[in-house]
Formats: structure tokens, sequence, C-alpha cells
């Protein structure tokens, strides 16, 4: 008896062991969420949040190293560049936000998103212009959080634009971009979820897969605190 | 229930003491399942098909009560008094069957099967679907004037659009009260599923198919929009509680308002269709 | 009945050095040309994956036939390194042929591939419950989750990979939980044969199980899946690798409940001993010939639906895919016309399981037999005519509808004989609360919730509210859970003074039933009430008006968890420390495996047996309250 009771005791505690590793490990891959950034102020004139992203054709393999091909936002945050999708915001309040849009076309598979909505006016600025809807063939990405009612096309840069950025993090004073700006207003606290309605998921079925449903690349939340 | 014939006179009558007490326990719990749970289980009564669908909710469980009860009873019945005595080792009767007992369930059961079967075919069919998604061809449609609605789902918002209206698409849906309404519910990618709960609606969106729900609204009320087909990522997050029945006028200022407000979002839109394959239809890039 | 005497002694294996002994066809080789398989698979796909053809595939940073050939190749070694290509390979060469392996070898040949029916009985058991534990911790993490109405603790998308590991978990581990090892344990000793038929294949479906297993888990190192157990197309195809983990889990499962039914029914009806006539069969064994015909016929549908799936994803066809020329109606037709019969494959082993006990706890034959059998054969049967009832919303021709409404209707006529001989069996019976007793009748009452609330599901108006929601949820949990899990552990209970020899500690098993009873109820009676009130499924975001509900639920769960931890608990309590020999037949039953020494010899019998009636002779046909002879039987 005791031989045997003591040689399952022994494969019983490895077994127990291996598999409350592995829990662990199923736990923290489940639990694991990219960083939460928060806006910064903005100027005390313009009053509100600021918040700047910038949406890249290739994110990296620094900002990303199981995807560097992947679309995906990216945030600034303490004067570096972030690959993450969760950001903070306070409540009742403006949030001001420019992106820096390096990737292409794609177009809209609804074209009704090529209207801007949802934003303070209506509209958002392109380059210094302010437009209320862009051509949906150009859209390369949206910004939109519909429970807020908020959707913004981001038209893409031209295929033969000189300076492309190949690969994340790009370089706004550098590389071609767009930059569009937009605010709008948040209401009570709560987390949001925002994504991209461009079928950008390159290689995926009807564009929407890979990049597009990973938390940390095409969507995420806004955190209104 | 009858029993085996009996030559003790101790034992009490079984079946008569178990019959009156599911009697009882019917008569207590019908009424409960039909006045106190009854109304808490359709999605209320604020269109012709929801107030339907809790009417059948009611009917059914009605039904089904006495039955739930039937067996209920009897398990509690017998772990009361069909036991074995703490230090006994008693046998029970070996009896293996009653052709009696058995032909009536079966007769019974049938019955009431069929007549629930033949209950739901009629509702179904005399409410046109009942708000179910009933498929491009739907078997019954109400008669008189109906108002053309189309559902768009996409990962991972619902749009819609009115035809009737210059084809406008507008994010929220807002319809007008005591009017029928014919829902085109389509997809632009996966599979999702319109659930407007106040509305009693619920019709499968799949791509490159158009599936048709009627409903006619009778009460100004808001309403829930839920997706209720797994469609990815954001599957529990495309939901929109910003739905409306308004007053006819109510509703002509609303979408007159919407076509300005779209104008830029009309002007690009592709003509209005049933269903819609945008591209990529395959692989994006 | 005859039942034999003696058994013959097992020989001692030769002691050998440990490291020697781990040399051979064993479960240590079978992982390591496992591993060395899956990494054969993956090279030979990468050589396709840069191709022209498949230029999306590395646009898309993925290579889905890298990654299937890899686990195929991984699942070939596997089964390679166990030693199943031994005997095909033998008997080509010329070699005798031969039934056995390894039955006679000591405690390894729990390890490996064995063709004493009984060993694979308790592998089974032991496989499938390692399985059943990590689809209940999912199940915990989910829970967890659900306590928050937005995404919190567990991100949107792994959210949906641990809500389709632990269906798929469940529904691909389950669907074995009782044919595997009891039905391979108990129906050739039942039906008094030495063997089943096939002792070699059915080695083969419980290493397939557990490749099947270990491939689901792995689906975390290729992102998980988005699409819950049932897989819809087109999500499916625009799903990232984690997905084939799905498709190469259920074709293995498939293929594994395949054999299994093919060898029961075989053994069963070839194989009974003289006198064991269809109408003395026990009717456990009936209910595990009901579920084989359904596990041999709607098995390989599921199979060619994920094949058409795989292709879909990596060569680029478009069996679902509408864009292409494809449906997404015709994913939702043939899961379903497999997916319907695999829940009544869940349900109909319970049937048999409570059926079999009662009359040993009521000390009265089996009352309504014939009726029993009819019904279990009639809910088979009725299975393959009903699937179209979890396409009613869909936009299915609405011409189907009444048809299914009425179909599905029906086969509560069926499951009702059920009860009808549940409920005869009690009447006047001398009821000993026994735990596996106080589990039947937990049964009764769980699968009756079940089954009514499938009444609400089955008539279209009120399905267009209830679809898709928690009701749904509630009431597969009621019947999957409530019925064939509390069945499961009735059997457990009951057999394992047989399979082991040793009794369960009294009190924790009483404290398991009743702590497991009544957080069961309490977790899954509210999610009625969920579903009703607009709750969808598989979503981590809800209605704010929600949470307390959900809150209880999710209490309720973590109770229900801790008290599977009490049954771990009292497994290695009583199987490993205490070790308190079992009576020979505690339970005083009259059918046969009790009448065997315990453990069971590897022949079963040193003859074959002649039956001359049925596993039911309880009862007195004297009346009431007159003094019984003795209660058991030889």
């Amino acid at each position: 008896m005791g031989s045997f009771t003591s040689k399952v005791l022994g494969v019983g505690a490895a077994v127990i062991i291996v598999g409350v590793l592995i829990g662990l490990y199923v736990a923290d891959w489940a639990t694991s969420f990219p960083p939460t950034v928060a806006a910064t102020s903005a100027p005390a004139a313009v009053g509100g949040a600021s918040l700047t992203l910038q949406t890249d054709a290739a994110v990296g393999q620094k900002l990303s190293p199981a995807h560097p091909d992947w679309v995906s936002y990216v945030v600034r945050s303490k004067g570096q560049w972030i690959r993450s999708t969760i950001y903070q915001v306070p409540a009742y309040s403006v949030v001001h936000v420019t992106i820096y849009q390096f990737d292409s076309p794609t177009g809209l598979r609804n074209p009704f998103l090529s209207q801007v909505q949802g934003t303070i006016g209506g509209t958002m600025t392109v380059d210094g212009r302010t437009v209320n809807s862009i051509n949906p063939e150009e859209a390369s990405h949206t910004f939109a959080v519909p429970e807020m009612g908020v959707f913004v096309p981001l038209p893409g840069v031209p295929e033969e634009a000189k300076n492309a950025c190949e690969e994340g993090p790009c370089e706004p004073s550098t590389q071609a971009h767009r930059t569009i700006t937009f605010s709008f207003r948040t209401g009570k606290k709560g987390r949001y979820r925002w994504q991209c309605f461009v079928p950008c998921g390159a290689g995926y079925l009807f564009g929407n897969g890979g990049p597009m449903q990973t938390l940390g690349y095409m969507g995420g939340f806004i955190d209104v605190v | 229930m009858s029993a085996p014939k009996q030559t003790e006179m101790s034992e009490p009558n079984h079946a008569r003491r178990f019959t009156i007490l599911w009697l009882v326990a019917c008569l207590i719990g019908v009424p409960i399942v039909i006045w106190v749970i009854g109304p808490e289980l359709g999605p209320g009564t604020g269109t012709d098909q929801a107030a339907g669908q809790s009417t059948d909710a009611t009917v059914l469980s009605a039904v089904a009560t006495p039955v739930f009860l039937l067996v209920v009873v009897y398990l509690v019945y017998a772990v009361i008094f069909f036991r074995q005595p703490s230090d006994g080792a008693l046998e029970g009767p070996a009896v293996r069957g009653d052709a009696k007992i058995q032909t009536t369930w079966i007769a019974v059961t049938s019955a009431i099967v069929l007549a629930v079967a033949i209950f739901g075919t009629v509702r179904l069919e005399g409410a046109s679907g009942a708000g179910s998604g009933s498929g491009p061809n739907p078997l019954t449609v109400p008669s008189g004037p109906r108002l053309p609605v189309q559902v768009i789902a996409q990962q991972w918002a619902f749009t819609y659009r009115y035809p009737t209206y210059g084809g406008v698409e507008t994010p929220h849906l807002v319809l007008p009260v005591n009017t029928t309404i014919e829902l085109n519910v389509t997809s632009l990618d996966v599979i999702h599923s319109f659930w407007a709960y106040q509305l009693g609606v619920k019709a499968d969106a799949n791509p490159g198919v158009n599936n048709v729900a009627f409903v006619k609204p009778t009460r100004i009320m808001g309403f829930e929009v839920r997706c209720a087909e797994l469609c990815g990522i954001w599957h529990g997050a495309m939901f929109d509680p910003h739905g409306k029945v308004v007053s006819v006028p109510a509703f002509k200022a609303w979408i007159t308002a919407a076509r300005v407000a779209y104008a830029p979002a009309t002007a690009v839109l592709p003509p209005y269709s049933k269903t819609y394959l945008p591209e990529p239809t395959r692989r994006g890039g | 009945m005859s039942t034999t005497t003696e058994s013959a002694p097992t020989p001692q294996p030769t002691s050998r050095p440990l490291w020697r002994r781990l040399i051979g066809f064993n479960l240590l080789t079978a992982v390591l040309l496992g591993v060395a398989g899956y990494y054969i698979g993956w090279l030979i796909g990468h050589h396709f994956g840069g191709g022209h053809s498949y230029k999306y595939e590395s646009e898309a940073d993925e290579n889905d036939v890298a990654l299937l050939l890899g686990y195929l190749g991984g699942v070939v070694g596997f089964l390679i390194g166990l030693g199943f290509a031994n005997y095909p390979i033998s008997r080509l060469l010329g070699r005798p042929a031969s039934l056995r392996e390894k039955e006679e070898e000591g405690i390894g040949r729990y390890f490996g591939l064995c063709t004493d029916h009984k060993v694979v009985g308790i592998q089974y058991l032991v496989g499938i419950g390692v399985f059943f534990f990590v689809g209940g911790l999912n199940a915990m993490l989910i829970r967890t989750e659900l306590l928050h109405d937005t995404p919190t603790v567990v991100g949107p998308n792994q959210y949906l990979t641990l809500v389709g590991v632990h269906g798929s978990m469940m529904m691909g581990m389950m669907t074995s939980g009782i044919l595997g090892p009891f039905a391979n344990y108990f129906v050739p000793i039942m039906i008094g044969a030495r063997r089943m038929a096939f002792p070699r294949i059915e080695a083969l479906t419980f290493w397939l199980l557990m490749a099947a297993g270990f491939i689901l888990m792995s689906t975390i190192f290729f992102g998980g899946f988005p699409t819950g157990w049932t897989g819809y197309e087109p999500l499916n195809d625009q799903a990232v690798m984690g997905m084939d983990s799905y498709i190469i889990f259920f074709a293995l499962v498939g293929i594994s409940m395949c054999l299994l039914g093919l060898n029961m029914l075989v053994t069963i009806i070839t194989m009974r001993a003289p006198g064991m006539t269809w109408g003395r069969l026990p009717i456990f064994v009936w209910s595990v010939f009901a579920t084989a015909v359904l596990m041999v016929l709607a098995a390989p549908t599921l199979i060619g639906t994920l094949a058409m799936s795989a292709l879909d994803r990596t060569i680029n066809t478009s069996f679902y895919v509408p864009g292409g020329g494809g449906s997404s109606y015709l994913f939702q037709n043939l899961f379903w016309f497999f997916g319907h019969p695999e829940v009544y494959i869940l349900a109909l082993p319970g049937f048999g399981i409570v059926l079999e006990l009662l009359p040993v706890f009521t000390r009265k034959p089996l009352w309504g037999y014939r009726l029993a059998v009819s019904g279990m054969l009639g809910v088979s049967l009725m299975s393959f005519f009903v699937w179209q009832h979890h396409l009613f919303v869909s936009g299915i021709n609405a011409d189907l509808r009444p048809f299914y409404m009425l179909s599905t209707e029906i086969i509560s006529i069926p499951t009702g004989f059920i009860f009808m001989c549940f409920m005869g069996t009690l009447w006047k019976a001398r009821i000993t609360f026994a735990v596996p007793m106080l589990f039947c009748l937990a049964w009764a009452f769980n699968f009756l919730i079940g089954g009514i609330s499938g009444v609400a599901l089955s008539d279209v108006p009120t399905d267009t509210q209830l679809h898709g929601s928690f009701f749904v949820m509630a009431h597969f949990h009621y019947t999957i859970m409530g019925g064939l899990i509390f069945s499961f552990f009735a059997a457990i209970y009951y057999w394992v003074p047989k399979m082991f020899g040793l009794r369960f500690n009294e009190r924790l098993a009483k404290t398991h039933f009743w702590l497991m009873f009544l957080a069961f109820n309490s977790t899954f009676l509210p999610l009625f009430a969920l579903g009703i009130k607009g709750m969808p499924r598989r979503v981590s975001s809800y209605a704010e008006n929600l949470v307390g509900l959900n809150t209880w639920v999710s209490i309720s769960a973590f109770v229900l968890g801790f008290s599977m931890l009490i049954f771990l608990f009292n497994v290695v309590y009583s199987l490993i420390f205490v070790r308190k020999p079992a009576e020979a037949d505690p339970w005083h039953s009259k059918s046969i495996e009790w009448h065997l020494p315990t453990p069971v010899p590897v022949q079963n019998f040193d003859q074959i047996p002649v039956f001359d009636s049925d596993p039911y002779d309880y009862g007195t046909p004297l009346p009431i309250g007159a003094a019984a002879s003795s209660p058991a039987g030889a």
C-alpha cells in the first residue's frame, strides 16, 4: 500500500504542479489587455482632453513582435508611440483627437460611414480643411464609437505618395500622411468600445478578421472616468 | 393512476392521495403561472407581435404547469412515502407494467403535444410570422399597406435604410406607431441577428439573403436592439438602446430631418437593394 | 445465470530498470513522435504557404495549411508512438492474428494501448474527468467576467475563446462521457462477452479523444477562435489560426464517436451470450445501442462539414462564402444535422443509467421495460427530423417551420416514456437514498425542467424571443448538465466499488451531491430569467440592469465549482489514501457484474454465462407488508 500510495502521490503532485502552471498561464493569457493610456489635458484655452493617434499600414516588429504585418492604431503617450487601443478620457468633457493617418485607402464596405457623425459640429478637419464627409473609396480606416454616435472616416494616403511609411511607428514630420482632427463630447462614466469600420484586415475574409478582431490593433475601449 | 388491488387495510390509497395533492397543486400553481409569472414572460405588449408572443408564452406555461407539477409532486410523494425503513431489507411489489396506465399516458401526451403544435402553427401563421425572420418569401403576409425598412447588419453595428424615403440610411431605428412595418434584414459580412426586444422581432441577418419580419407597433415607446448571433469580437457590444416608436407626424418630421442631415452619405450609397455584397467579397487587402 | 468462480493468476512483469522499460511503444514515445509529426506537417505546410495561389495567406501572416497539416502529423505520430500501427503492419507482413495487447502488464497498461475493455473504461473515466475539469475551469473564468457588464477581467476575444473552448470541450468529451467509461467497461460483461468486438479500435477511440483535447487546448497559442462551439461560417472562415484547432478537435472527436458507436453496435448485436435475447437486455445496454446508432450516423456529417470549412480556410473554396457562390445556410444546416442527434447522444445514456440504477435502489423490477426501449429508439429515430428548430428565425423557407415545430414537439412523446417508466418504478417502492439514487432523483427533476423549457423553444413565436438568448443556455445546461452529468456522477458512485474495489467516503459524497444539486439549480434557474429579459448568448457586454442577476449566477457557479472540488477531494482521499475495500455487492444488485470477482479477470468469465432472465428480478409478487425473503440474489 505504502509504495503504491507514494508512487501515486508523486505522480499526482507532478500532475497538480503542471496543472497549476498551465492554469496560471491560461489565466494570464485570458486577462491580458493592452495598457490603458490616459488622454492628456488640452491647453487651458481649449479645455478638455487631447488624444494623439496614428494608424500604420504595418505596425512593425518593435510595436508588435507577434504580428508585425498587421495594421494598427498607435497612441502617443509621454512622448513615445505605444501600441494600445484603450484610452482613458474624462467624463462630461470635450476630447480633441488628432490622428496621423499613414495607411493607403481600402474603401468602406458601407459607404454610409463616409459621413462624419457625432463630432462637435458634425465635421472634422483633413490636412487643415473642414469637411463633413469623404469619398468612400478613399477611406483607409475609421475611428468610431457607436455607443456615442461617433463615426469619423479617415482618408488614405495615395498609393503613389513619396516617403510612405513601411513599418511603424511612423514619423509625421518625415513620412507621407493625412492629419485628421475632430472633437467629441463624453457623457457619463463607463467603458465604451471603439473600432474601425473599414475592412482593413488584409488576407482575412471580408477584410474583417485578424487585426480587426484582436484587441490592441483596430479596436479598443474608451474608458470614460 | 389506478393501483394494483391490495388486500391490506392499513395501506393508504396512494393513488387517490397523490391525485388530490396534484390537483391542489395545479389549482394553486396554474393561476400563479397565468397571472403572476405570465406577465413577466414575454417581451411586453408594445407591438401586435410582442403581445402575441406574451400570450403564447403564458398559454404554453399554463399547459406545462400541470405536467411539471405531476412529475414534481410525484417525486416528492414517492420520496416521502415509498421509503425503505432504516434497517429494512424489504422488496417492493414485482409489477413490471400496466397496460391501461401506459395507454392513457401515451394518448394524453400525444394529444397535448398535437394540440400545442397546432396552436403554435395557428399563432405563427395567423400573425404573419409572429415577429420572427421568415425568409425572403414569408408564408403569410399581413394585409394592407406596409412601410418597408431595411436593417443592415455589419461587423459590428446595425444601420437602417428607408427605401420609400429616398433610401436614406440612419444609425438608429425610428418607426411610426400603428403602422405595419416590413423589416428586411440582411448582412454585409457574417451572420448577425437583429433582435429588437420590445418589438418582439428577431431575424437573422445572413450575407446575400433578405430575411423578412413583420411588426406593427401599437404604443409609443423606446426599444433596444441587440445582436443575437455571435459575429466576432464586438458581438456583445453590438447593441443600440436608442430605438424609438413615435407618432406618425413625429416620424415624418424625423425622417425629413434625417434626409437632410444624412444627405452627403445618401449621395454615395449604392441604390437600394434587398441584399448587398460589397467588396471585398473574399479576402481583404 | 451462471458466473465465474475463479480468475487466472496475473503474471508478474519481469523486473527491468526504469529507463529500459520506457523504450517501446508507450505514451512517452507517442508524445515524442507526436511532436516530431507536428513539425514534419508544419514544414510540409510551409512549402505551400509562399506560393502564388496562397498569397493571401502570407498577407494575413497566417498559414492554416501548415497548422492543419501539423496537427494531423502530430496525431499520426502520436498514434504510431502508442503502437496502433504495429498490428496492421504485422498482419501485412503475414504474422498471425492477435486480439490482445498489453493486457497483463501491470499499471503501465493504463498509460498506453491496451485491448482490455475494462482498462479502456478506466482510461476513459480519468481522461474525460481531466478534460471535464478543464472545461469547468473555463466556465469559472467566464462567470468571473460576467460579474461585470463590460469586458473588464477578460479581454473580449479571449472571452469568446473561453466560451468556445468550454462548449467544445464539454460537447466533445461528454458525448463519450458515459459510453466511454461505463459502456466500455460493463456492456461486454452485461451481455456475457469476454471482450468488445474490436478491442484495438476501442483503445483508438480513447487516444483520439485525448489527442483532440490537447489540440483544443493549444488554440490559445494560435490566437483562439471566436465562433463558440457551433463554429458558424462565415465567421469561421474569417478567424485567425486558432480556428484550425477547433476544426481538428471536432474532426478527431467525430472519428472517435463514429468508431465508438460502431464498436458498441457490433458488440451488442453479435456477441450476446446464449439466453441474452433482445428482450432481456439490460436497459443500459439498450440506451447504449440507441446512442451508438446516432453516433455512427451523425458524426460523419460533422467531419464532412468541417472538412469543407478547412478547405474554405486554406485553398479558397467557397462552400460557405456567399461572395464566391456558397451559402451561410449550408453550414448551419449541415452542422445542426449532426448537432441535434449529438444532443440526444448526450441525453440517451443518461436515460439508460437512471433506469438501470432505479430497480436496484427501489427493489422493484423496471416498470415498463418495453416502453422504455421504444422511448429510447423513438428518440433516436426522431432526433434526425428536428434539426431546423435551431434555424427558426434564420430566414429558412417559412413552409418548413410548422413541420419542424411538429416534429420537435413529437419527440417529447418518447422522452415522456422514460419519465413514465421512472415514475412507475418508484410506485410503492422501497427507496434507499444511497448517493447514486440521489443523483438519479436529481436527474429527474433537472431533466424535467430542461425538457419543459424545450417546449417554449419549439414553438416559433416564443422562440422568436428566446432564440440566441440565455434561455437557450439554461435549457441545454439543464438537460445536458442536469441530465447527463448528474447521471454521470450516479454511475461513478454506483460502479466505482466494482471498477476499483474501493468505497467512497459517504459523508463527502453526500456533501458533494447536495452542494452540487443546490448550486446547480441556483446557477442555471436564473439564466431562464436572464434570457427572458433579453440577454443574448456569448456576450461579455450586457445591459446594466442585469448585473444583479448575473452576480447571483456567478457566485452560485463558484459554489458549483467548489462542489466539484469536494468530489475530487473524495477521489483522492478515498481512492488513493484511505483505500477501504468495498464489499462484493454493496448495493445488493442482481446485475451480473456484481457477481464477478473484483478486480474482474481479464477474460471476464471462466465460462460464458447462460442467461435465463433480465437483471430486474427484484420485488416480491406478494402483497406489500408481508415479510420478504433475502433481498439479494446469489
